[in-house]
């Protein structure tokens, strides 16, 4: 459970420096009248649904890393037999690389009030994330036409599990983007749609970040870092 | 009092919110069925969880017909007893309480305790309580399927849960844990919006630190849910492909029925660690909500502030936090290393401290307060009761060496029920007395509500001070029939006799109870705007119930904190938190 533990503490020290701005040690029995919220002073640009796009990405991110952290459990187990990484994993990284900087090119230009380059960058960041679907489905089939099914040994069932749900992850993305992409054809302004682009950004960026760490558990990469980390402490 | 200069008004925004960015019903559909009125869901969450909640409460009357008369009933055979405490314990931890809780009463006071006039995002509200219905209905359906509802005990443990000797295999396990995930997906949508809400629709001058504590209480009880529920998603998610698909996360090499079976090599151990992960601040999430609720209730009906108004919030974040480092006490007889114990029940019993500073607080508030025994406080004196002697035992059984002699006893039953069944449902019950005539208009039938409340509080004792007892003779918990048995005496039976007619007459006045609420809403008498006299905004609004958007046309300010009560000069004895300093005008209120 280290990873879910790491990650918690994550959470713990976020919350802990917000709270720490939040005059907690204010003695409210004691002041009267028209207090100016710190919220907004310092965070009423943020509109709410980046906050609560932020708030998602902690729920997604505990998700995720509580299935790393089953992963790590059942891995030490004496009848974990890796699987052979797919080649294609790369090529399907590649891509998911190219459509989250496709989504931070839209982003900029949608800064920039170009509308033009936002559409192109939306259609070719969900078409490359498209592109990652359709690859991640055909490592799956390539896995299984080598004998790598499901249920044939755990580490094959998570690789399933976990590309899965990162996967669905990926397509409730695409719907968000889907309409954000149809607002920009059917001629919204830049200005009406520049949030709904950065939040799309972020989620592509956050879920790239996963797919990476992902990747490195699936490789045994993160094993490795782990064993250095261990032994520098040790 | 030191009074913040006024003009610091300058730079917040203006209080009028444009009447095109609040949700406008225009049918009869989407004003009462898909309404997207925080305060409509929460009327909806309320009975749907109450309504699960009255088949839980049958449940429990058939448990504890064959617990208190074996083989008296003899359409409870061993499979339908394990799947009715199955149902019973997965229905009243999730579908009700945290439902109730965080669906019920965050929907309906996060907005009006902020000064908002409905959550951050309304749709997502709205689709956040179809989920939870559809989970509800999943959940009642598999009393339907062939083979009924899984009996694998409210843990849904592995490998037990999915192999054929467990009732409900077919059927009932795929079905609850579809539910389950639902109901996952559905609260994590009705979660942000009550993050969100009151991290940024707080109306002018709502610092955190004037924040009433039930809001405290229920945003904290929504960041751990938000964070802990993946736990169980992950846990559900894997015994589903377990038991549908034969991998093997869970299910150890074993033999079933002479035969053996396609698993191998998973670890039920792992199971234990996610649905604990889970479990553990799930106490804390129907909890944290109730501490809320019982501050607001005391203060308001012993009319005095709120004693260390600053540790009660400082408590709340600190308990919520700890609770997630303390899931394996619950796991002491799993055969984990002793270090593991000693560390797991240091963290448990350090939880004691704000626990305890949380009590120590209720009490102060009403030392010297002028306490009107209303129904209300007397729920609330019966949670507070209540909740020290559930944490009480919960120090035996935090303890390592005491618990693992207790471990599947009943005395390990009579505390949880203790903690976080009988202690809960009384913040759930005072916190309905208190503020149902905000909801509808009109007051609780007085005697009724205290017939309801002397029955149901003497009641709970009945049953669940005598389970202490059975589970110290060594009564196992999750038999069907325990029969003749050296180590327990003919006078325990008569003991479960007693309880179960107890727990019979206890049921009976939840049907009251029912019968006040429905009553009430045609006949009640009515309340007015503010029948408790409190300070807080919710009681401030300009129409009761309140109307569409909560605030008519300009949003509340608030000047103080929610606990002004019994101030000395004061024109009455409590100070509403938008009530303008003394000298401050009208006009400059609305500035």
């Amino acid at each position: 459970m280290s990873a879910i533990i790491l990650f918690m503490a994550g959470i713990a020290a976020i919350a802990g420096w917000w709270l720490s701005q939040q005059r907690l040690t204010a003695k409210p029995w004691l002041e009267e009248g028209l207090i100016v919220d710190l919220r907004e002073q310092s965070t009423s640009s943020l509109p709410p649904a980046k906050i609560g796009l932020g708030v998602f990405l902690a729920v997604v991110g505990s998700l995720f890393a509580l299935f790393i952290s089953a992963y790590s459990m059942r891995m030490n187990l004496v009848d974990w037999r890796t699987l052979p990484v797919p080649v294609l994993l790369w090529f399907n990284t590649g891509v998911l690389v190219l459509s989250s900087v496709a989504l931070q090119w839209a982003y900029m230009a949608a800064r920039r009030d170009d509308i033009d380059v936002t559409s192109v960058g939306l259609c070719a960041g969900g078409a490359f994330a498209i592109t990652f679907l359709v690859g991640q489905l055909l490592a799956w089939r390539q896995l299984s036409a080598a004998g790598y099914f499901l249920a044939s040994n755990p580490a094959n069932s998570f690789f399933y599990l976990i590309t899965a749900v990162h996967g669905l992850h990926l397509m409730g993305g695409l719907v968000a983007l889907g309409r954000t992409t149809a607002k920009v054809l059917r001629g919204a302004e830049a200005s009406q749609i520049r949030l709904s682009v950065e939040l799309c950004t972020i989620y592509w960026h956050f879920l790239l970040v996963v797919w990476l760490v992902l990747l490195g558990l699936l490789t045994g990469w993160t094993d490795n870092f782990v064993d250095i980390c261990r032994q520098l402490l040790s | 009092m030191v009074d913040v200069p006024f003009d610091t008004v300058a730079g917040v925004p203006p209080a009028e919110v444009g009447e095109v960015e609040l949700y406008h019903p225009r049918s009869w559909w989407t004003r009462y069925v898909f309404s997207q009125d925080a305060k409509i869901i929460a009327i909806q969450y309320s009975i749907t969880a109450m309504s699960i909640g009255m088949v839980a409460l049958v449940l429990s009357w058939l448990m504890r017909l064959q617990l208190g008369f074996p083989g008296t009933f003899s359409f409870i055979d061993p499979n339908q007893y394990l799947q009715f405490i199955t149902m019973h314990g997965m229905i009243m931890v999730i579908y009700l309480l945290t439902a109730l809780f965080l669906g019920g009463f965050g929907n309906y006071l996060i907005p009006l305790m902020v000064g908002a006039r409905d959550m951050v995002f309304p749709y997502v509200n709205m689709l956040s309580y179809w989920v939870y219905l559809l989970a509800v209905m999943v959940l009642v359906s598999t009393f339907f399927v062939p083979g009924g509802p899984t009996g694998a005990g409210w843990t849904l443990y592995p490998p037990q849960a999915i192999l054929s000797g467990t009732p409900g295999q077919d059927w009932g396990i795929v079905l609850m844990l579809a539910s389950l995930i639902l109901f996952i997906i559905g609260f994590t949508m009705g979660g942000l919006n009550y993050v969100v809400t009151v991290l940024q629709a707080r109306t002018r001058g709502m610092t955190l630190m004037r924040l009433p504590l039930t809001v405290w209480g229920i945003f904290t009880a929504t960041v751990m849910a938000l964070l802990a529920f993946p736990a169980l998603f992950v846990a559900s998610v894997m015994l589903l492909l377990d038991r549908l698909l034969g991998t093997s996360f869970f299910m150890p090499t074993l033999v079933e029925m002479g035969t053996l079976t396609k698993y191998g090599g998973g670890s039920p151990i792992l199971f234990q660690h996610l649905f604990w992960f889970f479990g553990h601040p799930e106490v804390y999430i129907v909890a944290l909500p109730a501490f809320g609720i019982i501050s607001d209730l005391i203060s308001v009906h012993a009319r005095k502030n709120i004693f260390g108004y600053r540790m009660m919030v400082w408590a709340i974040v600190a308990i919520g936090a700890l609770s997630f480092v303390v899931w394996a006490h619950h796991m002491y007889v799993s055969g984990m290393h002793p270090y593991f114990g000693f560390f797991f029940a240091t963290t448990t019993l350090i939880i004691a401290i704000p626990t305890a500073i949380k009590v120590y607080n209720w009490v102060l508030t009403l030392w010297r307060g002028d306490i009107h025994l209303t129904i209300p406080m007397l729920f609330a004196l019966a949670f507070i009761i209540t909740f020290v002697n559930g944490g009480l035992t919960g120090l035996f059984l935090g303890n390592v060496v005491v618990d693992v002699p207790l471990s599947d006893t009943m005395f390990v039953v009579a505390h949880f029920h203790m903690v976080m069944g009988i202690a809960p449902i009384m913040a759930v019950f005072g916190g309905i007395y208190h503020w149902y005539p905000k909801v509808t208009g009109r007051m609780l039938n007085e005697v009724l509500g205290r017939f309801h409340f002397w029955v149901s509080f003497l009641g709970a004792y009945a049953i669940f001070f005598p389970m202490h007892y059975l589970g110290l003779l060594g009564m196992p918990r999750r038999y069907h029939d325990i029969g003749e048995t050296a180590f327990v005496p003919a006078s325990a039976h008569d003991l479960n006799a007693f309880m179960s007619v107890a727990a019979l007459i206890v049921g009976f006045a939840q049907l009251v109870f029912l019968f006040n609420l429905i009553w009430s809403l045609l006949k009640g008498k009515e309340a007015g705007g503010n029948p408790w006299g409190a300070a807080s905004l919710e009681w401030q609004t300009p129409e009761t119930p309140p109307g569409h958007g909560n605030w008519g046309k300009e949003l509340p300010i608030v000047h103080r904190w929610a606990y002004d009560y019994s101030v000395p000069g004061a024109a009455r004895d409590f100070v509403a938190q938008n009530e303008p300093p003394a000298g401050l005008s009208a006009q400059g209120s609305h500035a």
